[in-house]
């Protein structure tokens, strides 16, 4: 089996200031495999990938590629020995075409003709099932389309070994599938690859095998199809953490939040406008909507924020119209949002948790007479501190040196303790780890409980299903209908995901006939 | 208004937008690679007394202008050494160069006030020159005019067709994504900012040898300053700056035109007058968001440091 070994990491050791992120990791990967490198977030997994890509050089430890030890000049050097790879923050450039950016990674030679350029790329896009126009700019490409000529560039250059970077976190399930078919057939071809990843299922129907690294330590290796899911998700996180929250259904009360219609037209060009939103939220419960990024999440949370203002009539909290009131406004009636950035729109990157109290929750009795009462402001972060668990070196450390957990549970638990009627929250636990992500459900299901309402945002269907009574699903601007969670299977969220749902008009009755039933 | 006296003003405008032309083309392109030099006047005024002193000394125009170019250069690798390799921040490093460019320039170039050198002839190209009034206008100028409408053209080429040009537009679009890519981004923005050097200095030698051939202190009058907004507003493309640099001369010599037909306005509005025309069509031309968009530098004014 000498032969056939592609790719030998042996003791990589890589140390940040204050942080080891790979302590001395071994990893083995044979032709034509599927591997998956596992571990949660800030488990040394893109530091790895890096190393092996040539983008940083490790401190320690030795690679061997294809038999032979060496090491990488840089990316271009990766890429010429054969290592290719997909970015999870994609490395394309916008504003250039999708030729354009092919060619920017290919020797200058090969690039030069450009039409037979793009005939090789719509050869090869079409050989893996994964159609690209090579004289598109590549700002008009959905997510899915961008990722694919991020695999149609490494293909192009005969990868023997394909990296993904969480491939799969920006795709509808479909586009999941297809994605999966092209890399089974590259397997086939006798291509590696590396697949990292945190969704644990995936793993199981695609790898054939599988690395755990855990703190920056393999904790693991195993045949992802022989074990369950909990055994992997064991190896991941440990033993001390939970691995889900137990949720129980709810009984919704009044009606807080309609939207009639909202239509809200964007001006960055490259946002997307929302069209004829019609949804109801009541107290006491947790709706959910799921979409692909950049299908309106954000410009929603916007227009429900009051950062965008709409048609006034077009939003109403408990009846009254509110559509052109800003986000002061709305926060004295009780609405609170968690946007999906943490640093720079959730909180101020270089302010102490303290000064970040004050930025949302200075209603709660904070100001008398126009004078900040410093006092009650540092009560009130050091009570968010303590009742969400918030690791940190003390109320008067820095947002930007938390954790991004931990940061996160700080915002959710500033906005929660201020009892709002409405809870907007976007991405809550988006590159959150395990541990983190189960506190921040618990937080979202007491304030349902106590009776608000939760509008949750989110690309991670687990945590949709596993938290919301209804749900529903955006795509380009426009909103699914809304239905209980139980009545929707993946395969039909997947559709809506993609677009595929009834039109508004209908959305309105089925509105109506869950607010009657 | 007669036709010699169109014919007169049009040749003019070219000659009044030439030296904004060059430096507006210079720092578009070092702008491309995500690198903003607030020094161009600085490098101007330097390549300007460079460019005369070497002109003085040694008695040859070429010379001078090679020395302008290279003092320039000299400008802004101490710009680059700050703001690129340093990665200090790209304002402060460029309007320091601008403050130090002023000085030096006085400095050195005190001895060489109030003299007077013969400056570029007007060549005229056979059988083009002959074309009524575009012959007068474009093909009957000073050698250095023809050389800012070649580098025009090589300018508009490069960030267009070639492949090095697709490198620095992504290099200013997104330079982690360039080094993902192996590109070498570090040295792609020294040599664009050396480009942008060499330029202001070429500009500043046409305002001493050619336009008005002496020194005086701070003869760049702020279009070092114009320069960059013309960049901006002409939402980085070549021919909306070719438009912007024509645009302000027209405006500066119509000013003096008005001014000698008699116009009974005060004279301080009509010095205004190129600054608010220039940048009031560029503005409106610049409107469609998307479009300026995709022609800007998204990483512009950001340093870059290479991960370890």
């Amino acid at each position: 089996m000498a032969t056939a070994e592609r790719l030998r990491l042996e003791n990589i050791v890589k140390e940040y200031p204050g942080c080891r992120a790979n302590d001395g990791v071994h990893l083995s990967v044979q032709a034509g495999e599927i591997h998956a490198l596992l571990g949660e977030n800030g488990a040394g997994k893109s530091t790895l990938m890096k190393i092996i890509y040539g983008v940083i050089q490790p401190d320690a430890g030795t690679l061997t590629w294809n038999g032979h030890p060496l090491t990488l000049q840089g990316p271009a050097h990766a890429r010429e020995l054969g290592i290719g790879m997909v970015f999870q923050h994609f490395s394309l450039f916008e504003t250039l075409t999708v030729a354009e950016n092919i060619a920017l990674s290919l020797p200058a030679a090969q690039a030069r003709d450009r039409s037979k350029l793009d005939t090789r790329i719509r050869e090869v896009s079409e050989h893996y099932g994964m159609a690209l126009d090579p004289r598109r700019f590549v700002n008009t490409l959905s997510i899915g389309e961008r990722q694919r000529v991020e695999i149609v560039r490494c293909l192009i250059q005969d990868s023997s070994l394909l990296i993904l970077d969480e491939p799969t976190s920006v795709l509808t399930p479909q586009e999941v599938q297809v994605l999966f078919r092209t890399l089974r057939q590259l397997s086939k071809e006798g291509c590696s690859i590396l697949f990292i990843s945190h969704k644990l299922q995936e793993v199981r129907d695609l790898c054939h095998r599988a690395t755990v690294l855990r703190q920056g330590r393999v904790t693991g290796e195993c045949n992802p199809g022989e074990i369950t899911t909990d055994d992997i998700a064991r190896m991941m996180v440990g033993n001390e953490t939970p691995l889900s929250t137990q949720v129980d259904p709810s009984e919704p009360g009044e009606l807080l939040l309609q939207t009639n219609n909202l239509n809200y037209q964007t001006r960055d060009p490259f946002g997307t406008s929302l069209q004829d939103i019609c949804m109801s939220l009541r107290a006491g419960e947790i709706v959910g909507i799921a979409g692909v990024a950049g299908n309106g999440q954000d410009e929603l949370l916007r227009a429900l924020s009051g950062e965008a203002k709409v048609n006034n009539d077009s939003l109403q909290l408990s009846g009254m119209s509110i559509g052109d009131s800003g986000p002061a406004v709305r926060r004295k009636l009780g609405v609170a949002v968690v946007p999906e950035e943490r640093l720079g729109r959730g909180a101020v990157p270089s302010m102490s948790l303290v000064d970040n109290s004050l930025l949302t929750a200075y209603g709660q009795g904070m100001i008398s007479k126009g004078w900040v009462g410093l006092g009650k402001v540092r009560d009130y972060a050091g009570r968010v501190v303590e009742q969400f668990g918030v690791r940190a070196a003390g109320i008067d450390s820095a947002a930007t040196s938390l954790s991004g957990g931990n940061l996160q549970k700080f915002i959710i638990g500033r906005e929660a303790l201020q009892q709002p009627k409405l809870l907007v929250a976007s991405h809550p636990t988006w590159g959150v780890d395990v541990g983190s992500a189960v506190a921040i459900h618990e937080a979202l299901v007491k304030l349902r409980d106590e009776g608000a309402a939760v509008l949750l945002i989110s690309e991670d269907l687990d945590e949709l299903f596993q938290l919301c009574g209804r749900m529903g699903a955006i795509c380009a601007g426009k909103l699914s209908p809304l239905v209980p969670t139980s009545e929707l299977s993946i395969e039909k969220l997947g559709q809506w995901m993609a677009g595929d749902f009834p039109t508004a008009a209908t959305n309105t009755t089925t509105e109506t006939k869950h607010a009657v039933a | 208004m007669d036709a010699v006296l169109i014919t007169n003003v049009l040749a003019a405008t070219v000659i009044a937008g030439t030296p904004l032309l060059l430096v507006a083309l210079g720092e578009l392109v070092c702008e491309r690679s995500g690198v903003l030099n607030l020094g161009q006047e600085g490098m101007m005024l330097m390549g300007a007394v460079i460019g005369f002193m070497a002109a003085v000394t040694t008695g040859s125009l070429a010379i001078g202008v090679l020395a302008a170019m290279l003092g320039g250069v000299m400008m802004s690798m101490l710009f680059a050494l700050m703001a690129v390799t340093l990665a200090a921040n790209q304002y402060a490093a460029g309007l320091a160069l601008t403050i130090f460019g002023v000085g030096l320039s006085s400095f050195v170039g005190s001895g060489y006030v109030g003299q007077a050198i013969d400056g570029f002839d007007k060549i005229a190209i056979p059988l083009l020159s002959d074309i009524p009034v575009i012959g007068q206008v474009l093909f009957t100028q000073d050698a250095l005019v023809y050389l800012s409408l070649v580098l025009f053209v090589v300018v508009y080429c490069f960030l267009r067709y070639s492949r090095s040009g697709l490198i620095l537009r992504a290099v200013g679009e997104s330079p982690e994504a360039a080094n993902a890519n192996g590109l070498k981004v570090l040295k792609v923005r020294y040599l664009a900012v050396a480009f942008g050097g060499a330029m202001a200095g070429l500009a500043g030698a046409y305002l001493s040898l050619a336009y008005t051939p002496m020194w005086t202190e701070n003869m760049t009058a702020g279009r070092g300053w114009i320069a960059l907004a013309l960049v901006v507003f002409a939402t980085w493309k070549p021919e909306r700056v070719l438009l912007g640099a024509y645009l302000f001369g027209a405006a500066s010599i119509l000013h003096l035109v008005l001014q000698g037909l008699g116009w009974q306005s005060s004279t301080e509005l009509l010095a205004m007058l190129p600054y608010v025309v220039t940048i009031l069509v560029l503005v409106l031309l610049s409107w469609n968001p998307t479009r300026t968009r995709l022609n800007t530098p998204l990483s512009i004014g950001q340093p870059y440091r290479p991960s370890k």
